[in-house]
């Protein structure tokens, strides 16, 4: 097991772990929804599945979020 | 500008902070912001840029007052069901502050009209519900090196970040629009009204903030909150080389348009 820091929070997980697979334990219904940053440098999409993430590393998910008037 | 008697009690509760004072106030006064989108979170800022007294407010918006707006439009009273959104909105701020000349324009921002209308502003907050616009003010902004304040709110979230020239700008951090369809809109995930005013008040507190100079600015940060649990996080983002309209190597040379597929899923 090892920490990683999850929009500021620490999770226990099983490192090494793949993003790909850590997007899917925390339930991001779709990683399209989501832009990523993994120790303050963005991953591209396509790239979810080839990052590997271990012990320490912090990673944030940002979602799209629209709101505001149709214009 | 000397303020009048009216002015210096209007406006005295800015001219007695420290950091504003009347120099602070007088530049207020001479600003010029556009608002993209008189709703949830136009409503609530272009309300307290008014009240402020920025002496030119535009307001862009090709919608009209619908009944569901009036949960947390806040600007839009029941009588305007039906009115243009830009009218009801300069009808308040009118009423509000008689100091502040609004321009309107009644339609949509588009590729072609964007850099012309937002041109004419120090600074631009963009208030709308959909991706397509919210990629189109980035780049005009960035292109024009026009700051504004991005926001966008969704069920119990909100975020914002503020652009300047030289700092990480929202296609920096999202790239490109989402797949249509995939991300709903508050039309339908819903949106906790208050939300939209928490969002809406930061982005006019950044516009104050950049006119008068005052602080430092949500800028290579992304701020983000759950009124949920009530937490707030900023998150340090930086400039992504790869950005297509601020990176290295921009492939975004003029502003775009996006297919409008968030929009019509809500006429339906």
């Amino acid at each position: 097991m090892g920490k990683i820091v999850v929009n500021g929070k620490l999770q226990e997980q099983e490192t090494p772990l793949l993003l790909s697979e850590l997007i899917r334990l925390n339930n991001v219904q779709n990683p399209e929804m989501v832009s990523v940053q993994v120790n303050g440098a963005f991953v591209d999409r396509t790239a979810f599945g080839l990052t590997e993430l271990s012990e320490g590393d912090e990673v944030d998910f940002l979602y799209f979020m629209g709101g505001g008037s149709r214009c | 500008m000397d303020f009048t008697e009216d002015q210096i009690q209007r406006y005295s509760r800015h001219i007695l902070l420290q950091d504003v004072g009347p120099e602070g106030q007088e530049k207020i006064s001479q600003a010029k912001v556009l608002m993209v989108g008189a709703g949830g979170l136009g409503a609530p800022a272009a309300l307290y840029l008014a009240a402020a007294g920025v002496g030119t407010i535009g307001i862009i918006d090709g919608d009209v007052v619908d009944l569901s707006n009036l949960q947390r439009q806040i600007i839009h009273f029941t009588p305007d069901v039906g009115k243009a959104k830009v009218t009801s909105a300069q009808e308040k701020i009118n009423l509000l502050n008689p100091d502040v000349r609004v321009e309107v324009y009644p339609y949509l921002l588009n590729a072609s009209n964007a850099l012309e209308i937002i041109g004419k502003y120090d600074f631009v907050v963009d208030g709308t519900d959909n991706f397509p616009v919210k990629f189109l003010i980035n780049d005009a902004c960035v292109l024009a090196g026009k700051p504004f304040s991005h926001g966008g709110i969704l069920r119990f979230q909100g975020q914002t970040m503020t652009w300047l020239p030289g700092h990480a700008c929202y296609r920096c951090v999202f790239q490109a629009p989402p797949p249509p369809n995939l991300v709903p809109t508050c039309s339908e995930a819903g949106v906790l009204g208050a939300i939209a005013g928490m969002l809406g008040t930061i982005q006019a507190a950044e516009a104050l903030k950049f006119i008068t100079g005052v602080g430092e600015l949500l800028t290579d940060r992304l701020l983000t909150f759950d009124a949920r649990s009530m937490e707030f996080r900023n998150v340090k983002v930086k400039s992504n080389a790869h950005c297509g309209v601020c990176g290295e190597h921009p492939t975004i040379l003029q502003p775009e348009d996006y297919a409008q597929a968030t929009c019509e899923l809500k006429q339906t």
